[in-house]
């Protein structure tokens, strides 16, 4: 795991037996977890624009943080890179550029909150039901940390078809966004 | 670690996003929301990778990172486009097409 070669590339550390990286992981979910959670909560329901991009940066990072705890760091850094450096950024000026929403976003009304709490608790409910029912106790045991020339030879090589459209997705989209957004 | 540990995790952060999604109005706010389910979908692709030691979940992850951003760019575009003719961004006073 990348947490055993992180400990063993720290001089002067005692190397972890398997139980205390076990412990040492799980703790660090627990931590990461909580702290997500926590955050995405207040993102949805701050009045304040500004403040929940801030939440939202709390959460892409842990969710960075859970990719690394995977052995998926390649991932994690692109996270890092595309996420909190770029698309977080957008959303900044987004919010920047219209002003009428810089303050608050004030109540909608009891009701349509009820009920949009309600459909998140079902999804939620009926999720977590058929997970725990399908994967009870599957362990996690990944003997490697994957790296990034494997995902750039399954990039390059099985995915590249994907790959290609996803290319002329992102021109598409940017084509499309400076037309939509070009003020005459 | 268990698996279901993740997948859990991931589908709060996915019902939280759908209430974000549903209860708020302010335009950007909703374009946050939608970040936040696909990175549930994200930390589920991830996990399934290393709960079957192959690559191509990862691969797929960095996927849904590019769509993302496409999305984002797209959906600023037209919020601002929103702002410019309307003065506010409220998602629940667009109702033009209502019958």
């Amino acid at each position: 795991m990348s947490v055993v070669v992180l400990c063993a590339a720290l001089p002067g550390l005692d190397p972890l037996t398997g139980g205390e990286v076990l412990v040492a992981q799980n703790v660090a979910f627990a931590v990461i977890g909580l702290t997500m959670v926590a955050a995405a909560l207040r993102m949805v329901t701050t009045t304040n624009v500004v403040h929940a991009a801030l939440y939202l940066v709390i959460v892409l990072a842990g969710a960075a943080g859970l990719f690394i705890l995977l052995g998926a760091e390649f991932v994690a850094v692109t996270q890092v890179l595309v996420y909190i450096g770029a698309i977080v950024v957008l959303f900044l000026f987004g919010i920047m550029l219209t002003r009428g929403s810089y303050g608050t976003d004030e109540d909608v009304g009891r009701e349509r909150h009820l009920m949009a709490a309600l459909v998140g608790v079902l999804v939620l409910g009926v999720t977590a039901g058929s997970l725990v029912d399908t994967f009870r106790d599957a362990e996690l045991a990944r003997s490697a940390p994957s790296t990034a020339a494997q995902i750039g030879d399954s990039i390059f090589g099985q995915y590249i078809v994907p790959f290609e459209a996803i290319s002329v997705l992102l021109l598409a989209a940017l084509i499309g966004a400076v037309v939509v957004a070009r003020s005459d | 670690m268990l698996l279901n540990q993740f997948l859990l995790l991931s589908a709060v952060l996915f019902a939280i996003g759908v209430y974000g999604v549903l209860a708020r109005r302010n335009g950007v706010l909703v374009l946050m929301s939608i970040e936040l389910i696909l990175n549930a979908v994200n930390i589920n692709l991830v996990s399934f990778a290393a709960f079957r030691e192959a690559v191509p979940g990862e691969v797929f992850a960095l996927f849904v990172v590019a769509v993302a951003a496409a999305e984002v760019g797209v959906g600023l575009a037209m919020v601002l486009l929103l702002y410019r003719n309307r003065r506010n961004i409220d998602l629940t006073e667009i109702d033009l097409m209502r019958g």
